[in-house]
């Protein structure tokens, strides 16, 4: 019985920090372009290089 | 460029919140994910230019710049120096609220799945106890958990359903979110007096499964309309016709949308009106195909009236704009339009249908189970609990989910054949419709006339006056300029006005133009037959253009006519221009020279004979017939104001869509009635199980679940494969018929939104 004293708001904890962690994701808008989001993790834009892009 | 050239763009600039400018821009030729590197670095790479980020969903572009960028137009001469066409654009409103609509879908479904999953965790803890050794303390401690997780959750998330029930109630209706939002409440309600009763089962889990689940419904729903809704804004913006204007003495290039009344424009020839307006200099033949149907062309000049898509053929006109924004409705067409609106019966949807019967019968049976209880001698307590048991089993979540999962599955369907829907309940109306009504010009005929001898003409000779004919913007040599395979204009061609255009190509004259100009034998032909002539060296040839029949549209009248439909054309064409087309298509029910009131009559009459009218049309003048019909279809080059009325819009040079159309919704329409029948038949083997007071949570949830799942796997079958679809989305595309024709940037970007669709639904 005593464990569930801090093990239930543990996983209440959990799910909120997912929670949260998806509202902000919705809210910063990296839900509008699903599509988009699969194509630039392949691009190493972010790599730092000397080159400027085309 | 000279200021002529450069689009005016300051209507769709915003100001951004950190004191930037900001605009949208729909870009044309986004087909692979390197594209979205290529732009974005193009365009931050411009001075002062501080964001620039691709929309590889929605095609479009969001630059912010500050003030450093002097001239938002060099953004576009940018993309068009990598390759892309780039049109601001505003969202619609309608797309705007959309977007915030599906965001607050998005929000309810994320509480409503992180709720459910942490109540069910507690749930299976209190049903795995209570048939081992569980306390009733930990139970008890357990529901309130439960109940302290569910009932905000269930406050947020069901707002979608309790607000749209609440609405129907007012208003003395009911549809499906009445029974929906009456299941939930009841379910928590219930739940919370068992808790305080410390009894041994709760329904917070199946309340909140049961918004979760038809969340998913809502939020697939939203998001596939919201992809069509882009698509159609899309190709809205690359519709979107310029204008030359005059400010004082100087020629500004502006959208129509922003002109206003009393400006003065240039219309060249080869170019559409781009508004309503008067004619106050110049002599020309204008093509009003698009607003009457006819196509014989009518004479102007000072004060003469001319409509927004019209075609200029061959003088320079200079216009005062009489209607703002672009184009008005022709009184006429207007009050026809209103008329034919209000006369509309508004057809009860299959959903709503389904909820009326529906929901009496699981309120009535819920109050037998009460009564039943109460004599059978239970006590008030258990009758009660027996009859909210029922109401939250009965609760329609497959029935919720029975109609809008098909929906979404078959618009998607249709949107990669090249068909967007403008009207949720379209899917419904294409099945039903029994008999298809045709206008002639622009619908069964390509919208830009096309060169119809091109097999008698010595293809060298053609491939020649093609290659000439794309340094001429007359709407004859567009024509021309389509039938090339050389994309290349020859050099050094000289223009001469109002006669043709010619080169000299290896010591040798070409000329192409009038039959003076060419000193060639006029050709004859029909009324509706232009020519153009070329001379090469001393080698002639006459091409007659001419409207033609779109290039399937034979096989695809043939395809509706072996699915039963009963087929007519209307045509506001004159009867001669008609009876050939007619003929080359097998319907021998055909009208021509019909006005818009007529076009109306005849549908009407129709449709007093017990039919259900499809119509397919174009022009201004079908507008007023389309929404007088059942359901309506309307080819992408259609006038905005037609497009704007039909039901679902088609892409592309083919007639194909219309048969994907309707062999999808009628397939759809079976799987949404089949879905019906299951919802029904779970509820005939659910319904007794909870009368007899044997439903656990546990039985619920399972029930519920699979129920939803089962019909959601059912509506996947409306994904029909067709393997004409791929074939006939790609012969859109611009390339394979030859070079990119110098076309208009309508029939342009009329198929290169075919082809970023076509992209799409290969990705």
């Amino acid at each position: 019985m005593n464990v569930i004293i801090y093990l239930l708001p543990l996983a209440l904890g959990l799910g909120l920090i997912g929670l949260f962690g998806f509202l902000w994701a919705l809210k910063s808008g990296q839900y509008s372009d699903m599509e988009g989001a699969a194509y630039r993790v392949l691009s190493d834009d972010d790599v730092e290089s000397k080159e400027t892009g085309p | 460029m000279t200021a002529a050239d450069t689009l005016d763009v300051s209507p769709y600039i915003k100001p951004e919140a950190d004191g930037t400018h900001g605009m949208d821009v729909a870009v044309e030729g986004i087909t692979c994910g390197a594209c979205i590197m290529q732009i974005e670095h193009a365009v931050k790479s411009l001075p002062g230019v501080t964001e620039a980020r691709v929309n590889y969903t929605n095609r479009r572009l969001h630059v912010a710049w500050s003030d450093a960028l002097d001239e938002p137009g060099r953004i576009f001469e940018t993309l068009q120096a990598n390759g892309y066409r780039g049109h601001p654009f505003v969202p619609l409103r309608a797309e705007q609220e959309e977007a915030a609509e599906a965001r607050k879908l998005t929000r309810c479904l994320g509480v409503a799945g992180f709720a459910a999953m942490n109540v069910m965790l507690l749930s299976v803890s209190v049903w795995s106890g209570n048939v081992t050794d569980i306390t009733p303390e930990t139970r008890d401690f357990f529901h309130w958990a439960s109940a302290l997780i569910a009932l905000p959750a269930a406050a947020y998330a069901g707002r979608p359903f309790f607000e749209s029930a609440w609405a129907a109630l007012r208003a003395r209706q009911l549809n499906m979110n009445v029974p929906i939002s009456l299941g939930v409440i009841l379910a928590l309600g219930m739940s919370v007096v068992e808790t305080a009763n410390h009894a041994r089962e709760a329904y917070f889990d199946s309340a909140l499964m049961l918004l979760f689940f038809l969340l998913v419904g809502r939020a697939a729903d939203h998001a596939m309309r919201r992809k069509t809704r882009a698509t159609a804004g899309n190709l809205a913006a690359l519709r979107a016709d310029t204008a030359h204007r005059f400010d004082g003495d100087e020629l500004v290039r502006v959208l129509a949308a922003s002109l206003k009344v009393g400006d003065r424009i240039l219309v060249k020839p080869g170019e559409r009106v781009p508004a309503d307006g008067e004619v106050i200099n110049g002599v020309s033949e204008i093509d009003e195909s698009l607003i009457t149907g006819e196509t014989a062309r009518r004479s102007i000049k000072s004060g003469a009236r001319v409509f927004a898509g019209s075609l200029n053929f061959s003088g320079t006109l200079t216009l005062r704009v009489t209607a703002a924004g672009g184009s008005a409705l022709i009184d006429e067409i207007e009050k026809l339009l209103e008329k034919a609106a209000s006369a509309k019966s508004r057809t009860r949807r299959l959903a709503d249908r389904a909820a009326r019967v529906y929901a009496p019968i699981v309120h009535t049976t819920a109050a037998l189970t009460l009564a039943g209880w109460l004599t059978a001698g239970a006590s008030a307590h258990d009758a009660i609990i027996t009859a909210i048991a029922v109401l939250i089993i009965t609760c329609p979540c497959a029935l919720a989910l029975a109609i809008p999962a098909v929906q979404v599955v078959a618009s998607g369907a249709m949107f990669r054949r090249g068909i967007i829907l403008n009207a949720g309940d379209a899917i419904e109306r294409l099945a039903e419709a029994d008999t298809i009504v045709f206008d002639k010009t622009g619908t069964l005929t390509l919208p830009e006339p096309r060169v119809v001898n091109a097999a008698e003409i010595d293809p060298a000779l053609l491939q020649a006056a093609a290659r000439l004919a794309q340094s001429s913007r007359h709407p004859l040599a567009l024509a021309l300029a389509k039938e090339g395979s050389n994309a290349t204009p020859f050099d050094q061609v000289a223009e001469e006005p109002g006669q043709g255009v010619r080169a000299v190509v290896d010591g040798v004259e070409m000329r192409l133009g009038s039959a003076g100009f060419c000193n060639a034998s006029p050709g004859v032909g029909g009324e509706s037959v232009s020519h153009i002539y070329f001379r090469h060296g001393n080698r002639t040839a006459v091409f007659s253009i001419a409207q033609s029949l779109r290039p399937d549209a034979v096989e695809t009248v043939q395809a509706l006519r072996d699915l039963g439909f009963d087929l007519h054309i209307l045509s506001g064409d004159r009867k001669d221009a008609v009876a050939p087309v007619a003929e080359a298509l097998g319907i021998p029910q055909w009208l021509g020279g019909v006005n818009p009131a007529e076009k109306i009559a005849f549908i009407e009459a129709l449709k007093a004979q017990g039919r259900r009218v499809l119509m397919v049309g174009d022009g201004l003048n079908d507008a007023p017939s389309l929404a007088a019909a059942h359901v309506s279809l309307s080819p992408i080059s259609a006038a905005d104001v037609t497009q704007a009325q039909a039901d679902a819009v088609f892409l592309g040079e083919r007639l194909k869509p219309v048969v994907g159309a309707v062999i999808i919704a009628r397939k759809a329409r079976r799987l949404m009635i089949e879905n019906l029948w299951l919802a029904a038949i779970y509820n005939l083997i659910a319904v007794p199980v909870a009368i007899a007071g044997l439903v656990t949570p546990l039985i619920a949830a399972l029930a519920m679940s699979g129920s939803s799942m089962l019909v959601t796997l059912n509506a996947l079958r409306a994904n029909i494969k067709d393997e004409n679809a791929e074939a006939s989305a790609t012969s859109a595309h611009p390339r394979e018929g030859g070079g990119p024709a110098p076309g208009s940037a309508l029939a342009r970007g009329r198929a290169e939104g075919a082809a970023a669709l076509d992209a799409r639904s290969e990705a």
